[in-house]
Parts: structure tokens; sequence; C-alpha cells
């Protein structure tokens, strides 16, 4: 069907990528899987022919036989759409913000002059229907949509024509995991019904291998290996993709905690957002973004907090940090109601890029919690363990962020997280943003600082892998409510709740007897 | 890191009307306040390299002066504009959404609606033209222009999760405002500083033509060309020299302000209005 | 929809409402009497005496306030001191040159500005983006009144097509109107025009880097028709907030213009106004200036509503 040869790709003077050969059958699925930077978004775009100014390729492409880089841009615009579609990560940017959606499925149609305009229009309510949006009429602009909606919309736009083969770049990575089981079932529903062949890119092996005919697995611009989804995966052949694995299925070694005293106390909380009046007048409405919630948490335990986007998990977490009024209920650490600046307590986030001001030195950033509690005099000597309880080394603290790596930021927030010797250390989604090898390594990092520190943490996230592999009891969350509670493996493995057994059901696995051969092999 | 092209043009351009003023307070080749009929109206020479005016005076003298005169009416308002508004935005971005901030954009939307020049012209009309109140006719306008670039640029850093941080670590709004949020603001406000300097020297040249800006005997640009009107048909240098002046004096800040942007950050695109 | 322009319309109320009440004061803080001021120094007790009365001056503060608002709510402006005529009736004749001076003014920035900020984006990074770049900074940089003399120098001096200022009213016909407005139009026009250039131009790159553009090359539009197509109704909003800061500009910021080229438009009327200490003039034209920025602010408000489906609210 596609046959890549000896694709070589730079911009400037910068290699992308090398002599990148592969072939997708008709029908096929094929797996292209990477960490970030790898370059397995610009071999898809290269296959478009829809780089950035100042790429230059090598190799060839052939698309059932014809050689896409000596066709001519026109040529290449009548392929695009029609033989090859792309769908691509964020659903929230990648359609038109003002065009109605169904207008954008019916240009597919329209610019190809596969259609006029009414019979356009009639295909692409059609292809909305298939994709399963047959409840939401098509004069909706996206906005008005979820992302699990777009990414629909997205997709109904790529395959309006019946392309031979649809390029999905991590097309389920922005969202929530549930939605990510049904938009993959829908991805493979289209392959079945259209015969068409799919090129699946992610970052995730648990996806590609439920996907995945074949896979190949690209490091630093080249493929490292390739071959058939299971034979890859059982195998194992090049050290890479053992690293890669071993990463993805990484669970770091400690001890359970039952835990001591309850630390922090949770009693029927409720937080309500007031959202913007509708009209002049009239009264603001209010959003309840958390329920009534309580919980407990001990002393040295590790309690997860599981729950999708909008959830409430996020807000509940500033509640705890004292950072949000609650309109009822209670959060009581050691017995006293929670406060912003106590440094019993710290944080770690997200985002390793946003969580620091660029502006200020590691050691600056690092000493920042001591502001409430006042300045010890030997800051300087405490920064310098801190740096180096996260392997960081002293020296660290006279240079700027911009100098580290994302795995490395999120070391120092962790280290200005320690600074004030705390129990408590809320980590909201700390791995989610970090490549699976650089994330196997901090989750190791936090079960070593736990141990030596007497460490509590409240672990928020998405990610039930991350909970199973960090945390001794969970609590999953939705809708601003906790529907389950108890031993994260009693949980995980025996789910009482239905939306618990959802979201267990939906979270994608590489298939036990694969990963079995690789333990006794 | 490379220094943009325009940067340096710009730069070198603005900073040739900045040495001129600046030397024009020491030294010029002639007296500005000294009328000399017998020498009027002469061309280009050894003595007066860009001829004299009406009342004989040396036309590069004066445009020295006058640089001096654009100069530091514009600087001076950008000082009143960001003295005044660049904390007025900070408090607004600190009460988000609420009245204070409610009010602060108001008032600014309020300060937009009046047509400056009307307001500016009102303004020196009634407290009597002189230099001292175009800049605060200028300055006036400049505060809602500062308030408003750094209320939206403090609104998106209000959003990072380092503000959140410094949050937990017990900072209120106002240390945040300052430790935080200014700092990573400047780049920001450097480039509109350079554009609101820029928009000053035109606003000050037409306030001067009108005659409603720094008065007789101190030169001005604006003057200069009003006086040079009546003189076009016959002697059209007049116009020129000083009119160019201007033009240069903006071009070299506006492609100042656009390398500072590529330089301090590629990814600020301020529309510039 | 209609809930967000009613409730535009309710604070565009209250804008001209605070806004009559700033001029009211900003008249009222002129040090001395106003009846005084208006006369000069050598005036008589009793001719000031006769003024303040027919400027309803006597009163507190707030009934002539509402006086005034009372008025011009009911077409009355009342009387110009120096003219001796209604001011609604000058202000009207001031219109005719002023309002068709803004819009053809707005129409050829406009007609200039489209093409040029189009073509710049769709050759970025090219020769002939660079050559429009140079052009409309060197536009911007360029003081209209000046530009007004050269347009003078050349095209009335030099070439003689233009006359070098005046109006000949709509009267010696529309051409003769049209031609005698054409280069203060063209001296207002071409700085706007470059304003506008830059900022479609920048906000065209910026939607083009947009991941949706990227989506619809990939359905098989051609650069061109993604520009068209997608590119250009999500760069609208910029433009419009500037159009809409431009026709203001025009209608007000022309005094200086008119007063270059002799038009008997509004701005030489409030300039005249000023200089003549004629208050009912001033405080009168300029209410009106600043309620036509906060309309048009107001139109262009309702504009984006139609351009960016985001900002409607389906009822």
């Amino acid at each position: 069907m596609i046959e890549v040869e000896g694709l070589s790709l730079d911009i400037g003077a910068l290699p992308i990528l090398r002599d990148v050969s592969f072939r997708i059958g008709a029908g096929e699925v094929f797996g292209l899987v990477g960490e970030s930077g790898s370059g397995k978004s610009l071999t898809a775009l290269s296959l478009m022919r829809l780089l950035p100014a100042g790429a230059a390729v090598r190799g060839s492409v052939r698309l059932e036989g014809r050689a896409l880089f000596d066709l001519s841009e026109a040529e290449m615009c009548a392929l695009r759409g029609a033989a090859i579609g792309l769908i691509s990560q964020e659903p929230m940017t990648a359609l038109n913000p003002v065009m109605t959606i169904g207008d954008q499925v019916a240009e597919t149609l329209l610019v190809h002059g596969r259609a006029g305009r009414a019979e356009a229009r009639r295909l692409a309510a059609a292809k909305l229907a298939r994709v399963g949006l047959g409840e939401v009429p098509p004069d909706r602009y996206p906005h008005e949509l979820s992302g699990g909606q777009r990414q629909r919309v997205a997709i109904a736009a790529a395959v309006a024509l019946r392309p031979r083969l649809l390029i999905a770049d991590e097309p389920t990575t922005a969202l929530d995991v549930t939605t990510q089981a049904q938009i993959l079932a829908l991805l493979k529903g289209l392959v079945a019904e259209e015969g068409m062949s799919l090129m699946l890119i992610t970052h995730d092996l648990a996806v590609v291998a439920g996907m995945a005919d074949r896979i190949a697995v690209m490091q630093g611009g080249r493929i490292v290996e390739q071959g058939p989804t299971g034979a890859v995966f059982r195998a194992l052949g090049h050290p890479y993709t053992r690293q890669l694995f071993a990463a993805s299925e990484h669970v770091p070694d400690r001890i359970p905690h039952r835990g001591g005293d309850v630390l922090l106390e949770v009693r029927g909380a409720v937080r309500d957002y007031r959202l913007p009046r509708r009209s002049p007048v009239g009264a603001h409405p209010v959003l309840r973004a958390v329920r009534g919630v309580s919980f407990t948490l001990r002393r040295g335990e590790s309690l997860g907090l599981v729950g999708e986007s909008g959830s409430g998990k996020s807000t509940l977490a500033r509640a705890i940090l004292g950072l949000e009024p609650l309109q009822g209920g209670q959060i009581l650490l050691d017995g006293a109601p929670v406060r912003a600046g106590d440094p019993r307590m710290q944080v770690v986030f997200q985002d390793p890029y946003g969580s620091f001001n660029p502006r200020h030195r590691v050691g600056r950033l690092v000493a920042e919690p001591f502001h409430a509690a006042g300045r010890p005099p030997d800051a300087a000597a405490r920064v310098a363990e801190a740096l180096e309880a996260v392997h960081l080394s002293a020296a660290d603290a006279q240079k700027y962020i911009h100098e580290f790596s994302g795995g490395q930021r999120q070391r120092i927030a962790i280290a200005r997280a320690l600074i004030t010797r705390p129990e408590l250390i809320v980590l909201d989604e700390p791995v989610s943003a970090l490549d699976v090898s650089v994330r196997a390594r901090i989750l190791d990092l936090l079960a070593e600082l736990q141990e030596r520190f007497r460490l509590s943490y409240l672990f928020i996230t998405h990610d039930l892998a991350v909970v199973r592999a960090i945390t001794d009891r969970v609590l999953v969350m939705r809708a601003g409510e906790i529907v389950e509670e108890g031993e994260t493996a009693a949980v995980l493995d025996a789910p009482r709740h239905p939306y618990t057994r959802e979201l267990v059901a939906a979270a994608p696995a590489i298939p036990t007897d694969w990963r079995g051969e690789r333990r006794h092999g | 890191m490379r220094v943009p092209v325009q940067l340096v043009a710009g730069g070198a351009l603005a900073g040739v009307f900045l040495a001129l003023a600046l030397v024009s307070l020491v030294w010029t080749p002639h007296d500005v306040a000294a009328l000399s009929i017998a020498d009027k109206l002469r061309p280009a020479s050894a003595a007066h390299p860009l001829g004299t005016d009406h009342f004989g005076r040396d036309i590069l003298s004066m445009i020295m002066v006058g640089a001096r005169t654009s100069l530091a009416v514009a600087l001076l308002a950008v000082g009143i504009g960001m003295a005044a508004g660049v904390p007025l935005g900070l408090i607004a971005a600190a009460n988000r959404g609420g009245l204070i901030d409610e009010l602060v954009m108001r008032a600014n939307d309020l300060v937009f609606a009046f047509p400056s020049l009307v307001i500016a012209i009102l303004i020196t009309a009634v407290f009597g033209p002189s230099a001292v109140n175009a800049i605060l006719a200028i300055g006036i306008f400049n505060i809602p222009v500062f308030a408003r670039v750094t209320r939206g640029g403090a609104l998106s850093l209000w959003t990072l999760d380092y503000i959140l941080a410094a949050r937990v670590a017990g900072k209120g709004a106002a240390r945040i405002s300052i430790e935080h949020i200014l700092p990573n603001l400047l780049n920001l406000l450097i480039v509109q500083g350079t554009i609101q300097f820029s928009l000053g020297i035109l606003a000050e040249a037409a306030l001067s033509y009108v005659g409603l800006g720094a008065q007789p005997p101190t030169p001005s640009w604006g003057r200069m060309l009003a006086e040079a009107q009546t003189l076009i048909y016959t002697d059209p240098a007049l116009a020129i020299i000083p009119g160019l002046a201007i033009v240069l004096t903006v071009l070299g800040l506006n492609l100042m302000g656009d390398g500072l942007r590529d330089l301090l950050d590629p990814r600020l695109r301020r529309i510039r209005a | 929809m209609l809930r967000h322009a009613l409730s535009r319309l309710i604070s565009l109320g209250l804008s001209l409402a605070v806004a009559s009440l700033v001029i009211f004061l900003v008249i009222e803080v002129i040090p001395g009497d106003p009846a005084a001021y208006m006369l000069g120094m050598n005036a008589s007790p009793d001719t000031v005496a006769a003024l303040r009365r027919e400027l309803g001056l006597e009163g507190s503060l707030a009934e002539r306030y509402l006086g005034w608002v009372a008025g011009m709510l009911t077409g009355d402006f009342g009387t110009s001191y120096t003219y001796r005529v209604p001011v609604a009736q000058l202000v009207a004749d001031r219109l005719e040159v002023s309002l068709p001076l803004a819009l053809y003014a707005l129409a050829l920035s406009t007609a200039i500005a489209l093409p040029v900020g189009i073509l710049a984006a769709a050759r970025r990074g090219r020769a002939t983006d660079y050559g429009i770049i140079g052009a409309t900074q060197l536009g911007i940089a360029v003081p209209n009144f000046w530009f007004a003399m050269l347009l003078v120098l050349v095209f009335a001096v030099q070439l003689r097509w233009f006359n070098a200022g005046g109006f000949p009213g709509w009267e010696a016909g529309l051409g003769a109107g049209l031609k005698a407005l054409t280069l203060p139009a063209v001296a207002l026009a071409l700085p706007q025009a470059s304003i506008l250039a830059r900022v479609l131009r920048s906000a065209l790159i910026e939607t083009l880097g947009q991941d949706y553009i990227r989506t619809a090359r990939a359905r098989g539009l051609t650069e061109g028709q993604a520009l068209r197509r997608h590119a250009l109704r999500n760069a609208l909003i910029p433009v419009l907030t500037i159009l809409g800061l431009q026709f203001s500009f025009l209608l007000a910021g022309a005094i200086i213009i008119e007063n270059v080229f002799f038009l008997p438009g509004l701005g030489r009327l409030i300039f005249q106004g000023i200089t003549q200490r004629d208050l009912i003039v001033v405080e009168s034209v300029t209410m009106l200036l600043v309620a036509a920025v906060i309309l048009v602010t107001f139109l262009v408000d309702l504009a984006y509503a139609w351009a960016d489906p985001r900002l409607r609210r389906r009822a």
C-alpha cells in the first residue's frame, strides 16, 4: 500500500530523520512508537508533504506505486484528504473555531469536487452519524463540543472520502481514558469496515499493543526495530525497546504502609464556582465542582486520587492546599484547618515548564516555601541538602531553570517541596507530562523519598498504572464525588462501582501472555 | 544570542537624534533664540549646514533643540503612563473578575472613548498651551494603554503553576505581583514603551503644529512645520527637513520596538494600534 | 445573541452617561465664571449676567447637568455664542464634510490594507513581504499633517491636479466635492492603511500557524484555499478592532488635516470653539464625538459575535 524507503529529513542544519523505511499493507494497522523528539510526528508530516519551511527530505515514499516526492503540489493536494487522511493530537485546536462541524466535514468533499454543496452537506451529516455524533446537529461549532466529540469530528473529516491510508498522530493522548477507549474502538471499526490502512503514532506501548498488527519503534530519528506486534513484544530484541517496555511497566520498589494516625481529614468539602451571569440582571449560575467529599489520609501512607478531567480532583487539591475557600465542610491538617504557607504541607505540579519563575536561580526557587515560616539561618545548606536528596548537585542552585530538562525540573519541584521538611506532599499529576523512561525514574525517586523522610503522599492522577505503582489506598472521583475508596490493589483488581469498572476496563494494557514470556525469558 | 538587524538600525537612527538632543544641552552651532533677518532663508552652506528659516535662525540648531523637546515630552508621557498604568494593571489582574478589576477596566474604556487629540486640545486649551500640559495630555492617554497591556500579560501569568507554588508558600497577591508578575512583564512593557514613545513623538508634533505644544521661543518640530506651511510654495525645504526628522525618529523607535520584541521574546506578538 | 446585544446596549447607555458627566465636569472645572471666560476680560458685569442667563448657568450643578442632557436628548444642543446659531445646525453643516471625509478615508485605507496585508502574509518571509513591512513601517512613522503638506506640494503646487485646500460644498456637484476631499482622505488613509495592513498580516500569520490550518491542508486544501477559507475569517477579530478605532479616529482626529486643507468640518469647529472660547460648541461637539466612538465600539462588539461563534451564546 505505502512503502517508505530510506526517508531522511533535515530542518535547517538539524538532522531529524535518518534512513526511515517501512511499509504498510492494505487494511493493516501499523503502530509507530517512540518518546517525544523521536521524530514520529515528522515522519507522518513527511508522508503528507506538509513539512515546515526549511525542511529537506530524501528517500522515497510510494503510495500504491506513485512516488509522492515526485508529484507536483497540485497533485499532492488532490491526494491529501482523498487518498491519505490525517488526524492530529489536539482536538481542541485541530478544528477551525469559526466554522460549523458539518461544514468542516463537507469541505473535504467540496474541495475535491466530489459533491455539490447540498450533497456534501448530506454526506457530512451521514459521516458524523457514523463516527457516533448522530445526536449532535451539524450546525454546531467546535467550542460547543467535548474533546472526544471534537476528535470524532476530525475523524469524520479525515475519512469522508474513504482514504486508503489514515494517519493518526497521538489521536487519544489529550483525552480521558474512557474516551480514549471509545475513539480507539471507532478507529478499529472504521479500518475493518472500509478496508483502509491505519498508521497509529503514539508514545503509549499499551495503546499499540491493543491496536496494531505490526509496530516500529523509533528513537532519535531512526527506526530501531520493527515487526509483528506480538513478536516484537515477546522478543524485545533491541535494547531500547526493552528499556521502553521496562519503563512503561515499571513499579518502584516500595514498602506498603498502613499509615499511622490521621494526618489530613476532609469532611464534607463543598466547592462552588460562580459562573458569569447569563443576562445583566439575575443571579450568577453556580457550578458545584466538589460535592461533599470526605476522606482521611493517615500519616506515612500514599493515597491516590483518581479521576478524569472535570471530576473536580484538581479543585479539591487546591482546596486542600488552602488556595480555595470552601462553601461547606472542613479540611483539617493535624486537627487544624489547612492554610496556604503551612510548612508541613507542600506541592508538586504537573507542568515541569510552568512551575518555575524563569527569572530566578534554582537556589531561590527551591527556597521559596520558607516564605511563610521564615528563612532559617542555614537556608543555603538546606537547599543543597534538598537538591542532593533528589539526586541533583548543590552547585545546581546557581543555575537558571531553562538549563534543565523536563525530568530534572520535576526533581527541582520535588526538592522545593522537601525544603520545609513537610509531612504531606500533594502531587498533582507529577509524572503525566513526562516520557515513560523519565517517569519511571521519578516514581523511583518518590518511593525512595517517602521511605527516607517518612512522607505522606496525596497522589492525584488520571493514570491507573501510576496509581497501582505508587499508592497504598485509592479514592475514585467522578463529577465532584468520591464513588469508591479502598486498598489500591483491591479496588483496581475487583472494582465495585460501575464507574471504576468502566475506568479499569478502558485502561489499555499489554496482553499478559506477552508479558509472561518476557519475565520467563 | 543574535541581535536583530532592526534593533541595530532602529537604535542607530533613534540614537542619532538622542545624541543631537543631548549635545544641544551644551552646544548648538548657533543660538536658536537669536533672530537675524539679514540671514533669512539662506540655502545650505558651511555656516548653516541645513540653511536658515524666515527669521534667519539656523535650521540645524533648531532641529537639535526640537529633538530635545520632542524626546523629553514623549519620554515623560511614557513615564506617566507607566507609573500609573502598570500598578493599575497589576492590581486589576490580582483582583481579576472583582469590583476593582471591573472599575479599572471600565475607566480604561472610558478614556479610550474620548478622541485623544480632542481631549489633548481641550486640556491644553483650558490650562493654557505649554510643554507641561502637552506631556500631561499625552501621558493621560498612555495610562489605559499600559494598564491594559499589564493586565493582559499579568492575567496569563497568574494561571501558571509557579504562581500557585508561590501561593502555596503563603505569599500574598501584592508580593506575588511584585516578585513574580512584574519581572516577567518587563519585556512586554519595554516593547510597549517603545511604541508609546514613538506615538508620543507624533502626538507632540501634532500638538505643537496647532500651537498647543512647547511655546516660543523653544523650538519644536511641529511648530517649525506650522511656520513652514505658509512658505511651502517658495521654500519647500523648510517643511521637508523637520518632517524628515520626525519620520526618522519615529521610524527608528518603531524598528527598535520590533527588534526588541524579537530579541526579548519571539513569541511576543503585540498588536500595535 | 439577543441577550448579548441587550447587555451591551445597557453598558452602552452607562458609558454615555458617565462620559457626559465627565465632559460636563471638565468644562465646569475651568477656573472662574464660564460666562466671564467666554466674554474675555473687558466685558461689563451686565453682559456677563445676561450671558449667564442665556447659558443656563443659574441653578445648582445637578440642575444644569440635567438640563444639558435633557436638551441633547431632544436635539437641543444649545446656541453657539460666537455664531449665534443653534449648535445642532452647526454640527449638521459640518458633518456634511466630516462624515464623507471619514468614510472616504476609511474606504481608501481598507481598500489598500486588505490586499496588501493578505499578500504579505501569503508571501511571508519573502522579498514581497519584506518590501511591504518596510513600506508600512514608513507609513506608520509619517505624521499625517506633514504627509498632507507633501501632497499639497506635489499635487497642488507642482502638478496642479488638485486645489491646495477649501471645500466648494456639495452644491458644486459630487465630483467637485469628492475631488476636494481626495488629498485630505489620502493623507488620513495612508498611515491608517499601514497600521491595518500590519495588523492583518500578523493576525493572518498567527492564524496560519494554527493546528486547524494544517488539518485543512491535510484534507487537500491548497495553501491559498486554506488562507481564504480558514485563516481570513479567524484573523478578522483584530482587524475589526482596528477598523472600529480608525473610524473614531478619522471622524475626530481629522482636526489637524481639516486645518491643513481649510475644510469646514467638525474638527475645525471644535478647534475654533476652543480658541474662541465658545464652550457650548466645545461641550456639545465633544459629547457627540465621544458618543460616536462609543456607538462604533458597540457595533464592533456586535460584529465580534458575528465573526466569532465562541462569543455567541445559544439561547
